[in-house]
C-alpha cells in the first residue's frame, strides 16, 4: 500500500513527535479518570491521586476517592497496557509478514484463546461440577492465555522445517486454525445455556470492566519483554522489509528475529485477551495511523504505535463508560464502530492524494 | 591457498534436480569477475551459494579459508554485500533509509555524522542523491536498482571501519533495468572499488559490457562451469552459438583483442512449426 509523503518524513524531528504522542496518551488517561457514570472534575481527581500517594493536600469525598483510585485508576492503567500491547503486536506482525493488513489475530492467538475460553465457560461446569463456580472464574484468564500460546506454538512448529519458518505457511495455517477454532467455538456456544451464552458474548465483545491491579501487573509483566526487545526488533523488522534473504545479506539473524517477534506477539496478545477479552481493530489501526504520520521506520513505528494504541483504547473506554451511562458499552463495539469509518476515510483521503503507483 | 572465496565441488539440488553440479571455482582479492550464461544456467543459484544464503547439498564455500556455514550472518556481512534481484519492498521507505539499511548491522556503532556521510556519498555515487527523500516504491525500476546499489555500497564502506580484510560485492544482474548511461556508471563504480581491493562478482547478460569491465569471465551452463578466463579468450562465435544458442558476429578490437558481439537477425533459425505460426500472425 502506498502512502503519500508522511507528515514527519525527515528523521530529524523524532523527539517532538514522541512528545506529542506521550501528551496525547496522558490526555486520554486524564479523560479516563475524569469521565464515567459520574464525572469528576480534574482538580478533585488530582487531589484524590495526591492523597493516595500520601502526599497530603485537601481531602476529597470518600466515595469519589474510591471511584478514582479504586475503580478508574486500575482500569485506565489496564487500558493503557492492553492498547499498547495490541498495537505493538500489530506493528510487529505487519513488519514480520511484510503486509500492512496483518493483524495480531493472524498467528492464532485470539482464536486459540477464544476456544479455550469457550471450553472453560461451557464445559468447565461439567468437569468441575456446578459448585466450583469460583474455580472456573479463576481459570478463565489462565486458560485464555495458555490457549493463545498453544495455538501460536502449534502454527509456528507447523511452519518450521529444517530451521526455517515459512511466513506463508504460517499465515495459511493461522487462517485454517482460526477457522477450526471458530467452528469449535460456535459449536460450544450452540450447546451452551442462556447464562453461558451471555458470558461468552460478553467475553467476545471485549471489555475493560473487570480491571484490577492483579490484571494490570500481569499485563505489565507480559509487556516488559516486548518493550525491552523493541530497539533490537525495530532494526530487525526494518531489515526484513526487503524479505528474509536481504535481511540475511545485511547481517541480520532472520530466524531469530521471526521467532522472537512471534513469541512476543503471542505473549502480549495472549495476556491482553486473557485480561479483557477480544478487543479488535486497535492492532490493525494504530500502526496504520502512525505509518501515515511518521513513516514506516520501525524505530519510530513501534514506540509510537504502542502510545497510539494506548491512547485509542483508553479514549474509547472513556466513551464506552459515558455514552450509555450508567450502563456501559463493551469497548470492542466502540473501537470497531468508530475506528473503522475513520480508518476508511483516512485510506480514501490518502489514495486520492498520492500517485497510485 | 591464497584465493579469497573458494568453492570446492559445490552442488545444489532441489527435488533431485541439480541446479549447480560440482562447481569448483576461486576468486582472488581485487578481481572483477563476470558470470555469464543462458537463462536457467544456475548463475543466481551460484551467487546465492557463494553469499551463504543457500546451503550447498554437497561441497563447500570458504571465505578466506573459513567455511561459510561457520560464519555468523553478521560476520559474513562484514565480508560481503549483496545486491540481489528485485525483491519487493514491503513499506514505503524513503530512498535514503533504504540505503541506510546497509548500516543496520555492520554500521550500528558508527557515529551519526560518519553514517550520514557514507549514506550521502553512496547515494551520490549511485546517482540517486536527488531522490533521497522520495518514496522508494514510487521510483522506476532503474532508479530502484540504483538505490539498492547504494545500499550495498553503504554496507561495504561501513564494514571497512571494523578493520582491514578482504571484501566482496556480489551483484545479481545489477544493470538489468538501467539505461546506457547508468549501466556504465554503475559498473564503472564497481570497477573503481575493485581497484581498492574489493572482489566484484557480477551476473551480466550483455557480453560486450562483461568483456569490457571484468577481468575474468566465468561461463555457466547447465549448472557447470564451461569456460573461465579473460574475455578475449572466452568469447568467440562458437561459444555464443553453442552455449547461448544465438547467431552473433564476434569481431575483435584490434588494439585489445576484446570481442565485439553483434546480433544477426535471422528468424529462419526457428523450427518449421514456429515459422508457420509467425508467418500467419
Amino acid at each position: 500500500m502506498i502512502f503519500a509523503q508522511p507528515l514527519f518524513a525527515r528523521a530529524d524531528n523524532r523527539a517532538p513527535v514522541l512528545l506529542i504522542a506521550v501528551c496525547a496518551c496522558l490526555a486520554a488517561a486524564a479523560l479516563g479518570l475524569c469521565l464515567g457514570a459520574t464525572s469528576i472534575p480534574p482538580e478533585r481527581v488530582t487531589s484524590a491521586l495526591w492523597r493516595e500517594l500520601a502526599l497530603g493536600g485537601p481531602a476529597s469525598a470518600e466515595g469519589e476517592h474510591f471511584i478514582v483510585v479504586g475503580l478508574r485508576l486500575p482500569r485506565v492503567v489496564l487500558g493503557l497496557e492492553i492498547g499498547a500491547a495490541l498495537a505493538l503486536a500489530g506493528a510487529m506482525m505487519q513488519g514480520l509478514f511484510r503486509n500492512p493488513l496483518a493483524d495480531p489475530g493472524l498467528v492464532g492467538v485470539t482464536s486459540g484463546a477464544g476456544l479455550a475460553v469457550a471450553m472453560t465457560i461451557v464445559l468447565g461446569e461439567h468437569i468441575w461440577g456446578a459448585g466450583a463456580q469460583w474455580l472456573h472464574v479463576a481459570a478463565l484468564p489462565a486458560d485464555a492465555f495458555l490457549g493463545g500460546l498453544a495455538a501460536t506454538g502449534f502454527i509456528y512448529v507447523l511452519a518450521t522445517r529444517g530451521g526455517r519458518t515459512s511466513m506463508t505457511v504460517m499465515l495459511l495455517a493461522g487462517v485454517a486454525l482460526s477457522a477450526f477454532a471458530g467452528a469449535a467455538t460456535a459449536l460450544l456456544s450452540y450447546l451452551s445455556d442462556d447464562r453461558q451464552l451471555r458470558d461468552l458474548s460478553f467475553w467476545f465483545l471485549g471489555s475493560l470492566g473487570g480491571a484490577n491491579w492483579g490484571k494490570a501487573a500481569t499485563l505489565a509483566l507480559a509487556l516488559t519483554p516486548a518493550l525491552l526487545a523493541m530497539p533490537w526488533l525495530a532494526r530487525g523488522l526494518n531489515g526484513l522489509a526487503f524479505g528474509e534473504a536481504e535481511a540475511f545479506h545485511l547481517g541480520l539473524r532472520a530466524e531469530l528475529i521471526k521467532g522472537a517477534a512471534i513469541g512476543l506477539i503471542a505473549l502480549a496478545v495472549g495476556a491482553s485477551v486473557a485480561a479483557a477479552g477480544a478487543i479488535g481493530f486497535i492492532g490493525l489501526a494504530a500502526p496504520h495511523l502512525v505509518r501515515l504520520m511518521a513513516g514506516p521506520d520501525h524505530r519510530m513505528l513501534l514506540p509510537l504505535s504502542a502510545l497510539c494504541g494506548a491512547t485509542l483504547l483508553v479514549g474509547a473506554d472513556a466513551l464506552a463508560r459515558t455514552l450509555l451511562a450508567p450502563a456501559e458499552l463493551p469497548v470492542g463495539i466502540l473501537t470497531a464502530s468508530i475506528g473503522a469509518p475513520f480508518f476508511l476515510w483516512l485510506l480514501l483521503r490518502d489514495s486520492t492524494r498520492s500517485d497510485p503507483t | 591457498m591464497n584465493t579469497f572465496i573458494q568453492a570446492e565441488n559445490l552442488s545444489y539440488a532441489v527435488n533431485g534436480r541439480k541446479l549447480i553440479d560440482a562447481v569448483s571455482i576461486g576468486f582472488d582479492p581485487g578481481e572483477f569477475v563476470a558470470i555469464i550464461g543462458p537463462n536457467g544456467a544456475g548463475k543466481s543459484t551460484l551467487l546465492r551459494l557463494l553469499s551463504g544464503e543457500l546451503r550447498p547439498s554437497a561441497g563447500r564455500v570458504a571465505w578466506s579459508g573459513e567455511p561459510a556455514e561457520k560464519l555468523s550472518p553478521a560476520r559474513l556481512a562484514l565480508r560481503r554485500a549483496v545486491m540481489a534481484q528485485g525483491a519487493a519492498l514491503a513499506f514505503s521507505y524513503p530512498v535514503h533509509e533504504v540505503a541506510r539499511q546497509g548500516l543496520a548491522v555492520v554500521g550500528r556503532r558508527l557515529p551519526k555524522i560518519q553514517a550520514d556521510k557514507i549514506v550521502t556519498r553512496a547515494l551520490a555515487v549511485s546517482g540517486v542523491q536527488h531522490l533521497s527523500y522520495r518514496n522508494f516504491l514510487t521510483l522506476s525500476g532503474g532508479e530502484q536498482q540504483r538505490a539498492r546499489f547504494a545500499r550495498a555500497l553503504c554496507q561495504l564502506k561501513a564494514a571497512q571501519e571494523h578493520g582491514r580484510f578482504c571484501q566482496a560485492l556480489l551483484l545479481d544482474e545489477p544493470t538489468s533495468s538501467l539505461d546506457l548511461e547508468h549501466q556504465l556508471a554503475l559498473l564503472g563504480a564497481a570497477r573503481a572499488i575493485v581497484g581498492s581491493g574489493v572482489t566484484v562478482i557480477a551476473i551480466v547478460h550483455d557480453l560486450n559490457i562483461a568483456a569490457r569491465f571484468a577481468d575474468r569471465l566465468v561461463v555457466l551452463a547447465g549448472g557447470r562451469v564451461v569456460a573461465d578466463g579473460p574475455a578475449a579468450q572466452v568469447i568467440d562465435e562458437a561459444l555464443v552459438r553453442e552455449i547461448f544458442r544465438a547467431t552473433m558476429r564476434v569481431d575483435r578490437e584490434s588494439a585489445t583483442g576484446l570481442p565485439i558481439v553483434l546480433p544477426q537477425t535471422n528468424i529462419n533459425r526457428c523450427d518449421v512449426h514456429a515459422q508457420a505460426f509467425l508467418a500467419r500472425f
